[in-house]
């Protein structure tokens, strides 16, 4: 309960099915203030799933998102899915809470995506200034009429000195697809950022790297997490990476969660160690 | 060094605004004289206001809207409505009389620009909510619906003491004088430029690049697409009121699907996402237009009538065009470039390079 | 209103969203394979009538009609080659554009070579014969119409699950890639589903025309949107969706004039179109997609 205080993100029983497909199935789980935390679990697990249901892209069917003790997401299954829910864990009423992505973004949580999602034909700085936009204050006609230069000088100046940060100033006049792919991941970290959020979700942010990029990799995300005051919510498949950074682990397999603990825990957990070796249930017993 | 080539450009755009300047005033002193040139020119400045608010949808937002005429309708028939002087409406609405809302309803064109502009908006606000959640194709066909269901809804026989329906409305004020037409219309594009290149400029570039990543941004997908679409119907409203004082008169089928095609037209020959490609193609596509008319009367070569020239040729030459853009040229004239002057120059320098590299190729060959 | 007028209006109705039905099928095979609107098959079915007159100024109706058939299957394989095909790889707006352009071209070929004026569609007189059944009369083609289109739409279902070149629809229409790495030969799919399309839309036209009894150049822009709306009323990719769609569409516009409101009875079509999108974007048939994140 002491962990309580410093809170940032918990999901309760957080269910989304598909269809008959339960892609996640009461999912529980905290990150707390300054902690990095992986979700690993292998492929088709539903780790995107979970992220895209705290991250508003999704409606989980059931179960509760809470955001700095604040509740963000909650729903009940309704219509078709009363009868078809085939979650694990019995619905028990919950006010229904719902926000977009956008809301989700402006209470700050940040995320990057598996499959790189920049805005290709900008820029590289464009990329990162329109972070900036949403937290601006302005309208449309003070915008268009320029009465808002002084907001847009300090959009700018704020958007110069995180790409000098991250070191990808001199690349600013580059279009964001030209980048070479590891840069193409730095710059989407980079916008994240922008958005000035308390809690990172980084999703598979060392996928298609070397194992050098991967070490720079590791060093970087504990880097931006002192000196943004984050904390870091990732999905990985690199174990080197994982077990390095994280302060604790969640496993996913088949939607549910399997195991939960520190590094070293999960390195000897034989229900883990299966879920990855693909061994069958009955051999369990 | 770099500040000399900033103040040079400067200086050719000084020097260009005032070129046109010089000849507006030259052909407003004898526009007598001009008034065929004229009229080309004001088409096409109104076409381009038009293209240019479709294409900050279409090339900017990423929205593929179809809907145009009927906004133009709608602002067409505003600034109608409340221009046509007072003493005129009798003869206008001598067929079915005219209603006692409107009789004296009276303003000066540009107040009736500004209500056009507003009501055309506020018909897009609505329809916006419904029709924006579409995924592409459903938006084009759903606007083309909606454009004509304003287009049947003007044309009623309920709303005949309004529209006049099918006489159309007649002694609309034409422009007070060139520069008004061509300043207005240069306003309009002028403020849709500082749009695009202002900070919500870049949130609408950004919701075209990647609806999903934009959300991840902080921008709420609807609220600015539907912001978008607002501002776009505003100048499109505008440009049919532009439109209204130029054609003098006005009915119900001008602003029929084929009207939405033309712009469609000027925007994708001068690049989807070039603001001056639209206004270049708005010029082109006119102008065009006008010259190519020789396509529909009859040609007689040495006393032989040549069999193809009839009236419509022109407009099947024009289709043709479109498709050889679609299929050949898809980035039009500019692409998603803009013009600048150091970009004309690398053109003009290059043409003779080109010139002689065909030359010498052409040499090569025959050796 | 008399039972008999009502009776009388159904069957109108019924007969129009009849032919909606068979050209709304040409949207919803194409649109299902290769998710494109195509714009010109409003047109494709407007240069059926004008086919129609043509053949029929020489030729008895036994042989026109199937030498129509086949010159507007011509046409719209054709225009599939020519306008859609080298932009397979294009950006969808592109290739939206393109088809926009084709029914622009198609309709100025029209006024150019007809001119705007309708002209008169011929008869052919066993379809116009008039009928009374009690106290309702309707010519031939009034009842061919929803019958032809309920025995076509067999066929085509049949063709659709039972035959190879179905099942190879069916999965270009599921998963473009991976079809065309089942060896599937996409193009040659996309020509016959253009041919069945363009087919159905010449039928339609027949039917359609005997009761309107003129074409213009632009008889067929409005029919192609509202029978594009009637494919997305009943599900897009669905066949019974399109004509399901087709019929509703049929029934609610003849209601329309019948009441007196036929100004606003194109209108009806868009009305229709934005609700069901409102309420269920899939249409009545369609199966629900989800983008992947």
């Amino acid at each position: 309960m002491a962990e309580q205080k410093s809170n940032i993100l918990h999901m309760e029983h957080v269910t989304m099915q598909f269809g008959g497909v339960v892609a996640v199935n009461g999912l529980s789980l905290d990150v707390n203030e300054g902690e990095i935390v992986a979700l690993i679990g292998p492929n088709g697990a539903g780790k995107t799933t979970a992220f895209n249901c705290v991250t508003g892209i999704y409606e989980p069917t059931y179960g509760k998102v809470d955001f700095l003790g604040e509740t963000i997401l909650s729903n009940m299954p309704k219509g078709k899915m009363t009868k078809a829910y085939a979650g694990d864990v019995e619905p028990t009423l919950l006010p229904i809470t719902k926000n977009t992505p956008d809301v989700i973004t402006k209470k700050g949580i940040a995320r990057t995506f598996q499959n790189i999602r920049l805005f290709g034909q900008l820029t590289v700085f464009d990329n990162v200034l329109i972070a900036k936009h949403m937290r601006a204050k302005q309208n449309v006609i003070s915008a268009t009429l320029r009465f808002n230069h002084a907001e847009e000088a300090r959009m700018r100046a704020e958007t110069m000195a995180l790409l000098e940060e991250q070191d990808l100033a001199h690349l600013k006049d580059e279009i964001a697809t030209s980048l070479p792919y590891g840069l193409q991941r730095r710059l989407e970290i980079a916008r994240a950022l922008a958005t000035e959020p308390k809690l990172l979700l980084l999703d598979e942010p060392a996928a298609g790297m070397n194992p050098q990029e991967t070490q720079e990799l590791t060093d970087f995300i504990k880097k931006i997490r002192d000196s943004y005051h984050l904390s870091i919510f990732m999905i990985e498949h690199h174990m080197d990476l994982v077990m390095q950074i994280s302060d604790r682990i969640y496993v996913l397999d088949f939607g549910k969660l399997i195991a939960n603990g520190t590094p070293d825990e999960i390195q000897n957990n034989q229900r883990v160690i299966d879920a990855y070796l693909g061994v069958s249930d009955d051999a369990e017993n | 060094m770099k500040k000399a080539i900033v103040s040079k450009n400067k200086l050719y755009t000084l020097i260009a605004l005032l070129v046109v300047i010089g000849l507006l005033a030259f052909l407003q002193v004898n526009s007598a004289e001009y008034s065929y040139p004229i009229s080309i020119l004001e088409r096409s400045a109104i076409y381009a206001v038009v293209a240019v608010s479709m294409n900050l949808l279409t090339g900017f937002t990423g929205l593929f809207s179809l809907g145009q005429a009927g906004f133009m309708a709608i602002g067409a028939y505003t600034v109608a409505i409340l221009t046509i002087p007072v003493d005129n409406r009798p003869s206008v609405y001598y067929v079915n009389g005219i209603s006692p809302v409107i009789e004296n309803l009276h303003c000066p064109f540009w107040m009736a620009l500004i209500i056009a502009g507003l009501l055309a908006a506020a018909v897009a606000a609505l329809i916006g909510i419904p029709v924006l959640r579409l995924k592409s194709d459903y938006l084009a066909i759903a606007t083309l619906g909606f454009s004509e269901i304003i287009r049947a809804i003007l044309a009623a026989p309920q709303l005949d003491r309004i529209t006049n329906g099918s006489y159309g409305l007649k002694n609309i004020p034409g422009f007070p004088n060139l520069f008004a037409a061509f300043g207005l219309c240069a306003l309009c594009i002028g403020l849709m430029v500082l749009l695009i290149n202002s900070s919500y400029g870049r949130a609408f570039k950004a919701l075209r690049e990647d609806e999903i990543a934009a959300q991840a941004m902080g921008l709420n997908l609807f609220h600015y697409k539907e912001l978008a679409f607002v501002i776009s119907s505003f100048f499109t409203g505008v440009g049919g009121g532009l439109l209204a004082m130029f054609m003098r008169s006005i009915e119900a089928r001008t602003f029929s699907i084929s009207l939405t095609y033309d712009i469609l037209l000027i925007v994708v020959l001068g690049g989807i996402g070039s603001v001056t490609g639209s206004v270049l193609g708005a010029f082109l596509v006119t102008a065009g237009r006008e010259w190519l008319r020789f396509f529909d009367n009859p040609l007689t070569i040495g006393g032989v009538q040549i069999p193809l020239f009839r009236s419509g040729f022109r407009m099947v030459i024009f289709s043709i065009l479109l498709m050889v853009v679609v299929l050949f040229y898809r980035r039009g004239i500019m692409g998603s470039n803009e013009f600048s002057w150091d970009g004309l120059g690398r053109l003009l320098k290059s043409i003779p390079a080109r010139l002689s590299g065909k030359y010498k190729s052409k040499k090569g060959e025959n050796a | 209103m008399s039972l008999t007028t009502f009776l009388q209006q159904c069957l109108t109705g019924i007969s129009l969203g009849g032919a909606y039905a068979l050209i709304a099928i040409g949207y919803t095979l194409v649109y299902g394979i290769l998710r494109l609107i195509n714009f010109a098959h409003g047109d494709i079915f407007m240069m059926a009538g004008y086919f129609m007159i043509f053949a029929m100024a020489s030729l008895p109706w036994f042989i026109a009609v199937p030498l129509v058939l086949l010159v507007t299957v011509l046409l719209g394989v054709s225009i599939e080659r020519v306008a859609y095909r080298p932009l397979r790889t294009a950006p969808r707006m592109s290739v939206m554009i393109s088809a926009i352009g084709v029914s622009y071209l198609l309709q100025n070929l029209a006024t150019y070579l007809f001119t705007a004026l309708p002209k008169g569609y011929p008869e052919i007189p066993f379809l116009k014969k008039i009928f009374q059944i009690g106290g309702l009369s309707a010519s031939f083609v009034t009842f061919l119409t929803p019958v032809l289109t309920l025995i076509i739409v067999y066929v085509l279902i049949v063709l659709i699950n039972k035959t190879k070149i179905g099942m190879a629809m069916r999965a270009v229409s599921k998963d473009y890639d991976t079809a065309a790495l089942m060896g599937i030969k996409i193009n040659r799919v996309i020509t016959f589903t253009f041919a069945v399309g363009s087919l159905l839309a010449a039928v339609g036209s027949v039917l359609y025309f005997t009761d309107r009894m003129t074409v213009f150049p632009f008889s067929g822009s409005l029919p192609g949107l509202k029978c594009f709306v009637a494919a997305v009323f009943g599900g897009i990719g669905s066949i019974p969706g399109a004509v399901i769609g087709g019929f509703i569409l049929g029934l609610g516009e003849t209601a329309l004039v019948a009441l007196g409101y036929s100004t606003f009875s194109d209108a009806f079509t868009f009305v229709l179109l934005i609700i069901i999108l409102l309420i269920k974007p899939t249409g009545l048939f369609g199966e629900k997609t989800t983008d992947k994140v």
